[in-house]
């Protein structure tokens, strides 16, 4: 499978790549370790006349330490996440998220900004960032923003980015104290999640990400609110998928992916000492 | 881009994927693809030192970058110590799988020099072999290691 054609164009600096992006409008797609990008492209389901090439900004690439939180490249390799010592220190959920992503061949390549932008509610990393209350960084022509992770996702593949935008920066608390669990249910060891599940019980604060439970990555609100409210692992779990819409397909329908999102963060929950 | 240390130098469309370019440019024909959906691993290739899977990596991003194939492994006569051990242990039956197994186990003992048995299933869950020839696999990665399976 060979992708439609397109003008390639690499940015070496992120005001390049904004104004690359300002200059091709909706035409452009952003690449960066590309492994959600090109199987799109592959499958003709993605053809943009223009991609635009952030992969070696190295600029975005970073893990560092700043105040109550976490600051992380947008083009940090999943793998430097994974075994990053501030994270593992720091807010060790989203170290355990994105072990589960693809394999190693992936982990190598693919990115956390790139994960997030892409905006699938099946993939493991969105999940992570709402359970953690995360911040997202974005750049475009008239400055800087950041927007909370509840705010970013707004529909099936769509999130807060403009067409000429850039997502920079991924702020996560930093919650050394913390209790987690990544739940992830699949057919083979390197599939999407059927359904997925961030659990993080954080000085009485409840944190629920689900993976593949919505037409976009959601949070587990009436759970949440029930873990708030006193509630047991064994109550709150059964509340898994109140006000969602989880999609039907091949692998579960409706019915059964709720069922997984009872027991996951049953499972989650328990394990993060509730 | 360099190649097993060797540069090689086209002109591709940007489309052009990474392990078509180690096949037809650079003539390398090692490098197998098999599902073609970054989801078997037979066409793994190092990428800066680190698997990858050349199906899913455009030729352009590799751009004066090092890529190592299967033909890159081996220090002329003498086989690489994974090669050697998939060749003790009979970690291969049709061999489609095997120079996308030995890339992927090569990039595991350089993060993981002594892994555990589970940490080599794990590490190869990227790779897929049809003949289901996982036992002997990862017996020679173990092996390979120097670790006891």
């Amino acid at each position: 499978m060979i992708p439609a054609a397109f003008d390639y164009q690499r940015a070496d600096s992120k005001e390049q790549a904004i104004s690359l992006l300002s200059e091709h409008g909706d035409e452009a797609k952003l690449l960066a370790g590309g492994h959600s990008l090109i199987p799109l492209m592959k499958y003709r389901l993605a053809a943009p006349g223009i991609v635009v090439d952030v992969g070696r900004i190295d600029e975005l690439s970073y893990v560092r330490e700043e105040g109550d939180h976490l600051a992380i490249g947008a083009l940090t390799c999943h793998r430097e996440i994974e075994t990053n010592e501030l994270v593992l220190a720091n807010t060790g959920l989203l170290a355990a998220a994105t072990k589960q992503v693809g394999d190693p061949q992936v982990r190598h390549r693919g990115t956390i900004g790139g994960a997030l932008a892409h905006g699938d509610p099946a993939s493991d990393i969105p999940s992570a960032a709402l359970a953690l209350r995360a911040s997202l960084v974005i750049e475009g022509p008239s400055g800087e923003r950041e927007v909370e992770a509840d705010d970013f996702f707004t529909g099936f593949l769509e999130t807060a980015l403009e067409p000429e935008e850039l997502l920079t920066e991924i702020r996560v608390p930093k919650l050394p104290n913390s209790t987690w669990s990544f739940q992830k249910f699949n057919r083979r060891a390197q599939d999407w999640a059927i359904v997925g599940a961030s659990v993080l019980i954080a000085d009485n604060q409840c944190g629920v990400g689900l993976v593949n439970m919505d037409s976009k990555p959601v949070r587990a609100t009436a759970l949440e609110e029930a873990i708030k409210n006193g509630a047991s692992a064994e109550e709150a779990s059964e509340l898994a998928a109140e006000g969602l819409e989880p999609p039907s397909d091949l692998n579960a329908s409706t019915e059964y992916r709720s069922h997984l999102a009872r027991v996951l963060t049953k499972r989650g929950l328990q394990e993060s000492g509730k | 881009m360099t190649i097993n240390g060797t540069k090689v130098s086209a002109d591709v469309e940007p489309r052009t994927l990474l392990v078509h370019f180690i096949r037809e440019q650079a003539s390398l024909k090692g490098t197998n693809i098999g599902c073609d959906s970054s989801s078997c691993g037979a066409c793994t290739v190092h990428l800066n030192g680190e698997s990858a899977k050349s199906c899913t990596v455009l030729a352009v991003q590799a751009d004066e970058q090092e890529v190592t194939t299967i033909e890159g492994l081996a220090d002329g006569e003498t086989l690489h110590p994974m090669q050697e051990a998939f060749r003790d242990c009979h970690a291969l039956q049709c061999g489609y799988c095997t120079p996308g197994m030995v890339m992927a186990a090569v990039s595991l003992l350089d993060e993981i020099p002594a892994p555990t048995e589970l940490e080599v299933r794990e590490g190869l869950e990227g790779n897929l072999c049809r003949c289901t020839g996982y036992h002997n696999i990862v017996k020679a990665v173990l092996q390979a290691s120097g670790s006891k399976s």
